[in-house]
């Protein structure tokens, strides 16, 4: 029997290149240019890479402190050597100074809009709101380098034991984590005195920042409860 | 000051100017791809010339090999291999290959340099960060291969790096101590560089498409990346922190992974309860989706090529994205199945036998879709499509394999036996080299502007398609009889048997390899003197095909971005250029009506 050959596949119906019709999609994973729209709009529907990035940011960075989290579970699991120890107090005091910190990037944040958004007349305090982001940051890495240093106290370092282990590991990582939060932060405040801040950049910052903090209240009952 | 709107704009004003910036520190994609391949094609020459050294060993034990005694201090006196000395090669050989060639080539080489003008981009949205992801992705080279002369020599653990050896120090052996910590440091450099690039892939294909580029009307290559970088995403970065703590237990004295009381040459270890399994369930879990990242973007090119060569679209465009996601989401729940033989709980073989015996149905949906589009087609025979076809046979002879391998009654005996070696070797290491040349050959025309020299492209595909097979089809006969892996030597009564084995795979080995300068030459050649390419080659459809100029202009479309109006494989219709339509015509198409 003779080789088939195929027909070509259907194809489609005949499209005006004038006209862009909702259902072939115009770019972006949103569509939801109406008829006739121009490129303009389009572009607009397209979400801001700088807020998908950060997505895509926290998702790894959620899955290394997975990873962690399911180490410390293991090895947990199957040690008779683990020595429970008390969290330092100052840890709490941290808790709260980086959850200020969030309340105030938050009330920043949504001062800009509104100033971008033409709600606003002017700034205002909405960059002392940012600095004050920034100075409660660095006063819960100050705070976390405290706890380092009761806990070396009392004897307990890197080594010591698997419980100060892991102590050790996840709040250094959570710490470079938020140091790089603060440099993000920095920038942010960089661009908005010299009024080249875009709305997405300051929301992606912010939306890091916040994910610092609810990782630190995860990370926080993590320690407390297996430590 | 005005709200700048949410405007998916790259800040790409005017060309680089100044060599730095045009060819060291750039920040175009297109320039970005190309040093990843040239870093894949020198980390490709040095993995294959380890396993040349291997082969060597393994066929003639005692041979003195001229010079080796330059490569190690103390491991090769009088230029014959020491045992430890072939661990270390074999380490290298496995750890360059998967992570600098198989995950770089592929996926960070040509993604960089043709995700962004498939999907209609300028480039991709965030330059600075790609650039660091190259130069991160080098900075994690240089400390692999300054293992080789540090004191001790290389790590010789494997590239799965198992606990307790790789964390005990040197007490383990030649090479555990610095050559385990730069291993180390440069798998998590590797991990961070590729972080960097996946942020970039995703966010390009989701937000940077031009108009009129949906979901559905990117390339397969496209989709092949874009799943690609999620798993990229995931997976390097569970293996960055398994490094770190790694690394501490050299480095700290922690004891993540060494258990108490090992005692090692007589010496009793000064570490307490940590867990081997911790680092297998770590790595693995990196390492399953690891290996289809290596093989995901290389179905995506033959796809590619296939289709423009068939002149035809693929069976079905969107089970083969979904078999490609399938794969992708797949590959999570099984990366127990290289522990069977761990000591880990038997009812968790069975939980991972299963996915994996799952995980074959997407991969044979992908390969009978490949193989009914083939039939009763006639397929236009040139380099790339011979490399795709390649793909193909080595992928299904490599994969069939896997279906043993799958089940743990039957693993148990093949596991660390040739077999495995056989299997991966196939489905992915020569499947995977395949789809780069492919992508070669295909893409070479429009990187450089001239054409690749067709004849020395047929006679690379044979010789290294026969020699291949040549190479890896004994080593499951080799498994089966009982040859375990990591040996460097067989001396038991019934390994005596499978020594000319042994010796007929190093010889085509060896040839294989020196058919690889065929492709080296014919790669520099046609770079400086080759037949200058037309704008359209192969007559294909994607939007790479529709850049002003080969090599496309710096940002790609010369200023004006495309607008695409069809799906990306019209062929085998009337086009007002011959069988096709390009993605970017706005020809209309006429409708066939479809009896079927």
């Amino acid at each position: 029997m003779a080789t088939t050959v195929h027909e070509p596949p259907r194809i489609q119906d005949i499209r005006d290149p004038a006209r862009v019709s909702s259902g072939s999609g115009n770019g972006g994973w949103r569509d939801l240019v109406p008829e006739g729209g121009d490129l303009h709009r389009v572009q607009e529907y397209a979400p801001p890479p700088s807020s998908t990035a950060i997505w895509v940011l926290l998702a790894a960075i959620s899955m290394s402190f997975a990873a962690l989290t399911s180490a410390l579970v293991v090895r947990k699991g199957g040690a008779v050597d683990w020595r429970h120890f008390t969290l330092p107090s100052i840890l709490y005091w941290n808790t709260l100074v980086l959850l200020t910190s969030s309340v105030t990037l938050e009330i920043s944040r949504r001062r800009v809009a509104s100033f971008m958004g033409g709600l606003k007349a002017a700034l205002g305090t909405s960059a002392r709101w940012l600095y004050a982001t920034l100075f409660l940051g660095f006063l819960f890495v100050a705070g976390q380098y405290f706890a380092w240093r009761e806990l070396s106290a009392r004897g307990l370092y890197l080594a010591t034991n698997p419980s100060s282990s892991f102590f050790y590991v996840f709040t250094a990582a959570h710490g470079l984590h938020v140091l790089g939060g603060l440099a993000a932060l920095v920038r942010v405040i960089y661009k908005l005195n010299h009024f080249t801040l875009r709305r997405s950049t300051f929301d992606a910052t912010a939306r890091y920042w916040h994910f610092m903090d609810v990782l630190w209240v995860y990370l926080l009952l993590l320690l407390w409860m297996k430590l | 000051m005005h709200d700048m709107s949410a405007h998916a704009h790259v800040a790409h004003h005017a060309p680089p100017t100044g060599f730095i910036r045009k060819y060291v520190f750039s920040l175009d994609h297109k320039v970005i791809g190309k040093q990843y391949y040239g870093l894949a094609l020198v980390a490709v020459l040095v993995g294959m010339f380890l396993s040349w050294l291997m082969r060597m060993h393994l066929g003639w034990t005692n041979f003195a090999i001229p010079g080796l005694h330059l490569l190690s201090s103390n491991g090769a006196p009088g230029d014959v291999m020491t045992p430890e000395f072939y661990l270390q090669l074999m380490t290298m050989h496995g750890t360059i290959m998967v992570f600098f060639v198989l995950t770089t080539a592929p996926f960070a080489a040509f993604g960089n340099y043709f995700l962004p003008i498939q999907v209609g981009a300028e480039d991709m949205p965030f330059p600075h960060f790609n650039m660091m992801s190259f130069w991160v992705t080098f900075a994690g080279f240089i400390p692999l291969i300054a293992s080789f002369f540090v004191s001790d020599g290389p790590t010789l653990g494997g590239w799965t790096q198992y606990a307790p050896l790789s964390a005990v120090g040197t007490v383990g052996g030649p090479g555990e101590g610095t050559g385990v910590v730069l291993w180390a440091i440069s798998i998590a450099l590797f991990c961070v560089g590729q972080l960097l690039g996946a942020l970039n892939f995703i966010t390009t294909t989701l937000d940077m498409r031009t108009k009129g580029m949906s979901l559905w009307r990117m390339p397969l290559t496209v989709w092949g990346w874009f799943i690609t970088s999620i798993m990229g995403l995931t997976a390097f970065a569970v293996l960055m922190p398994a490094c770190v703590l790694l690394i501490l237990d050299h480095v700290a004295g922690t004891s993540f992974f060494v258990p108490s009381n090992l005692v090692i040459n007589d010496q009793l270890q000064p570490h307490s309860g940590g867990s081997t399994l911790l680092w297998q369930h770590l790595f693995w879990f990196f390492g399953h989706p690891e290996v289809y990242i290596a093989i995901v973007p290389g179905m995506g090119i033959v796809s590619h090529v296939l289709i423009t060569n068939l002149r035809r679209p693929l069976l079905s465009h969107r089970v083969m994205v979904y078999s490609m996601g399938a794969l992708a989401v797949l590959s999570y729940m099984v990366y127990g199945h290289h522990m069977f033989v761990s000591g880990m709980n038997p009812v968790s073989s069975i939980a991972f036998s299963f996915p994996t015996l799952v995980i074959t149905i997407p991969s044979t949906i992908i390969v009978l879709i490949w193989l009914g589009s083939l039939y009763g087609a006639k397929i236009q025979i040139n380099s790339a499509s011979l490399f795709a076809l390649g793909f193909i046979s080595m992928f299904i002879s490599g994969g069939v394999s896997g279906f043993f391998l799958a089940q743990p009654s039957i693993d148990i005996m093949l596991h660390a036996t040739y077999f495995v070696v056989g299997h991966f070797h196939m489905v992915m290491g020569v499947a995977a080299m395949f789809g780069i040349f492919a992508g070669t050959y295909f893409w070479f025309p429009k990187m450089f502007g001239r054409m690749m020299n067709e004849t020395l492209g047929k006679l690379h595909f044979w010789l290294t398609f026969v020699g291949t097979y040549c190479i890896f089809m004994p080593f499951h006969y080799l498994g089966l009889a009982g040859n375990i892996r990591r040996y460097q030597a067989f001396v038991p009564d019934y390994m005596q048997p499978l020594i000319p084995v042994h010796k007929f795979i190093t010889i085509a080995a060896l040839a294989t390899g020196a058919a690889q300068l065929i492709f080296v030459y014919n790669l520099i050649h046609s770079r400086y003197w080759g037949e200058p390419a037309p704008e359209n080659p192969w007559h294909a459809t994607s939007l790479e095909w529709s850049t002003p100029s080969s090599p496309p202009p710096f940002d790609n479309f010369g200023g004006t971005l495309p607008v695409v109006y069809h799906d990306p494989y019209q062929y085998g219709i009337e086009g007002s250029s011959g069988d096709y339509v390009m993605q970017t015509s706005p020809e209309k198409i006429q409708t066939k009506s479809d009896e079927s």
